[in-house]
């Protein structure tokens, strides 16, 4: 690279590393004005990359946007010693964000309390207070079919990595399972939790395909293992003594269950047997986060729209995209707590803590792992969302704005931008590279209930208390 | 009825007869008939008390049999569906009703431009010049009489100073000036205690308003941010009317109504 370089010419001894810690090459001399274009070649050079991959570039845990040089002087960084650059691969693709509300849909006579999309964004579901659940076409953005089948709200909606099942479970404890392609419920109501369900979580599609199980997690203190082809539940885990208020199924296939009891769980699935329990908050635990959890969602779907023909392919193509997602690192747990603190945990090695997150001011309602596990996110009853390193648990920013507590968030699937739903009825998305607030989306009526931007990244879909469902695009 | 403890007594020292207990079931088997011969013959007034009496144990009797049974069939699940649905993370938490910002803000303006509002006390007893301020005599031989002294509570700004003493004619106590009032809601029935930011209109003259006297039935500005209000277009709602409800002067602080 010929640059005209003005001023003393220093050179710079760095080292690139990746994220893990391991050296990308041997140390190099960097000229001071050597900035992220440069590196940006250097390490697709070094690592041989076929085609050139976005990378972001760290330094001490502060990123990268101008030259070496002035990083260097304003950030007081020594260059005494070797100076380690951290190489993060980014997403290929990049999400726009959403700005404009391009749909208000009414239809629910009652709070719309759970929305989803379908692995693959083409299918658009959503759970009310009055019962019914309805899909959504989205590309005409009209109500597509309404089936009242519960007999209660509808409080949890999941949809099968496959994107051949959804399942939602209701305040009196019954399980649907429907046929997305017809919109009709698949069977009578799997009965068997005596509470409401509070979450409902599939098996990872590399794990078995076509997807059969999942799980159920309900007031009532237990988790239910459930197969969809059977109808019926095949394994029941009790220990918990209070409600269970989470459930996530790990990519190792392990089952994380989180609890009122201050505790979390971990089951392997075979037999329904405890494996190990994480003690370590003082009040109830409300949500868990997984790190490979994005992508356990969306199954074999990502941002290239493949058809998937045989179950074999799905599985394959899901297999692929875990091991990508998760590389060397073990799988990370984060739990959040109304003690007001987070734990990161490395279930599957040790039941002790690994960090512990703490900063928030009031319960954390919500935390979420990055699509690509470098980053979580809490949303709080606090008004603000912080932001935490993936792997270490350090802190990292607080995205303040809002006016009332955050209730859910969701992230794009590049993992750039950030988007919280609060109760003060407006939506907020948050970029991560500058960590400021990047648009604003106002016009709900009233309290925000739940929000999700859908996998491909083009749209995303929330509803509240005001019973209209809204969709927002670029 | 036996009073006192004898039999009891007499039970503990020699114990009970031989055929206590028998005799004692078989009376007990033949009360049953008894009643009912009762219930059959008994006429007149005796009759009918029985038979309202009976009537109770009957219907009361009926009720537990049913409860009892519920527990053996299952019957279709006819919980009502409740009003006001929750997601799962909601619904262990009470949560306190929140005040929203219901007035159209297009329309709001319109109202401001029209300067007439809907406000809770239309008509106030309107206040005399001599009853709002005292003549205070000033001078070396104390004749001039040109100085008042504002009798009302007033709010004055925080970036006030006041004007030289030697030419001050409006004189406004500090123990009468006041920065925050009690608002209450008028939906959700709370009171906060906000800051006041300014005084919009006092109904006795608009020399009242800038000098800033509040009486019963001014409108004032409060500070609302901590009740967290955002109108329809995502803006943060800080500032909002209240209408003074009591007399400040006499009770020594401001309760308001909130105008929304």
């Amino acid at each position: 690279m010929d640059v005209d370089m003005e001023g003393p010419k220093n050179n710079i001894i760095s080292m690139l590393t990746d994220p893990e810690g391991r050296n990308l090459g041997t140390t190099f001399d960097l000229p001071q004005a050597a900035g992220p274009k440069e590196l940006h070649a250097l390490v697709n050079a070094v690592l041989k990359n076929e085609e050139t991959l976005p990378y972001a570039f760290y330094i001490e845990d502060r990123e990268l946007l101008e030259p070496l040089g002035s990083h260097l002087l304003k950030h007081k960084v020594s260059v005494e010693q070797v100076l380690r650059i951290v190489c993060q691969p980014q997403a290929v693709f990049r999400i726009r964000p959403v700005t404009r509300c391009s749909a208000t849909i009414s239809g629910h006579t009652e709070a719309i309390l759970a929305v989803a999309f379908s692995p693959d964004s083409k299918q658009l579901a959503s759970g009310s207070g009055d019962t019914s659940v309805r899909f959504w076409d989205i590309n005409t953005q009209t109500p597509l079919q309404t089936e009242v089948v519960h007999k209660n709200w509808v409080l949890c909606l999941a949809w099968s990595p496959d994107g051949k099942y959804l399942v939602t479970g209701s305040k009196d404890g019954e399980i649907i399972l429907w046929d997305p392609s017809s919109c009709k419920p698949v069977g009578p109501a799997l009965k068997g939790h005596k509470k409401w369900i509070t979450a409902l979580v599939w098996e990872p599609a590399h794990l078995e395909t076509p997807c059969r199980r999942f799980a159920s997690s309900s007031k009532d203190g237990d988790v239910r293992i459930w197969d969809a082809v059977l109808r019926k539940s095949v394994i029941i885990l009790t220990g918990h003594t209070l409600a269970v208020t989470c459930v996530k199924w790990g990519g190792d296939g392990l089952i994380y269950s989180s609890s009122q009891d201050c505790t979390i769980k971990v089951w392997e699935t075979t037999q329904g047997k405890l494996v190990r329990e994480l003690k370590g908050h003082g009040h109830w635990v409300n949500t868990l986060a997984l790190s490979t959890e994005y992508v356990l969602r969306t199954g074999p779907f990502d941002h290239t729209e493949k058809a998937f023909k045989s179950a074999e392919e799905i599985k394959q193509a899901a297999l692929k995209r875990y091991n990508a997602a998760k590389r060397d690192s073990t799988e990370r747990l984060v739990s959040g707590s109304d003690d007001f603190t987070m734990i990161l945990w490395e279930p599957a090695v040790s039941k002790q803590v690994k960090a512990r997150m703490t900063g928030h001011q009031q319960l954390v309602n919500h935390v979420y792992f990055s699509p690509d596990g470098r980053w979580v996110a809490s949303g709080s009853f606090d008004k603000s969302v912080k932001l935490w390193d993936g792997f270490t648990g350090k802190f990292i920013a607080t995205f303040r704005g809002h006016v009332g507590p955050v209730y859910q968030i969701s992230w794009s699937a590049d993992s750039r931008l950030l988007l919280s739903g609060s109760k003060d009825s407006t939506m907020k998305i948050w970029e991560i590279r500058t960590l400021k607030l990047k648009e604003d989306l106002p016009g709900h009526a009233d309290e925000v209930f739940t929000v999700d931007w859908s996998p491909d990244g083009r749209k995303v879909a929330s509803g509240g208390k005001d019973r209209q469902l809204k969709l927002w695009m670029s | 009825m036996p009073q006192g403890d004898h039999i009891e007594l007499h039970r503990k020292r020699y114990g009970y007869r031989p055929d206590y207990f028998e005799r004692k079931r078989k009376k007990d088997a033949r009360e049953v008939h008894k009643r009912a011969a009762f219930a059959q013959k008994a006429l007149g007034i005796k009759g009918k008390m029985f038979a309202k009496k009976r009537y109770q144990e009957k219907a009361t009797m009926k009720k537990t049999l049913a409860m009892h049974s519920e527990r053996s069939n299952r019957h279709k699940a006819d919980d009502q569906v409740q009003e006001g649905a929750v997601p799962a993370y909601l619904l262990d938490r009470e949560q306190t009703a929140r005040a929203k910002v219901l007035s159209n803000t297009i329309k709001q303006k319109r109202k401001e431009k029209a300067g007439k509002w809907d406000v809770p006390l239309p008509k106030v007893r309107p206040i005399a010049e001599d009853e709002m301020f005292r003549v205070i005599k000033s001078g070396k031989r104390k004749t001039k009489q040109w100085k008042r002294l504002v009798t009302k509570v007033t709010f004055v700004g925080p970036g006030f100073t006041r004007k030289p003493p030697k030419y001050e004619r409006f004189i406004r106590p500090m123990a009468l000036r006041f920065t925050k009032a009690h608002v209450t809601h008028p939906e959700l029935k709370c009171t906060f205690n906000l800051e006041i930011i300014g005084v919009k209109k006092n109904p006795n003259g608009p020399m009242y308003t800038s000098m800033g006297v509040i009486t019963r039935g001014s409108i004032i500005e409060v500070n609302v941010s901590e009740l967290g209000l955002v109108t329809p277009a995502g803006k943060v709602v800080w500032g909002k009317y209240a209408q003074v409800t009591n007399n400040p002067e006499n009770d020594g602080c401001i309760n308001a109504v909130l105008l929304v």
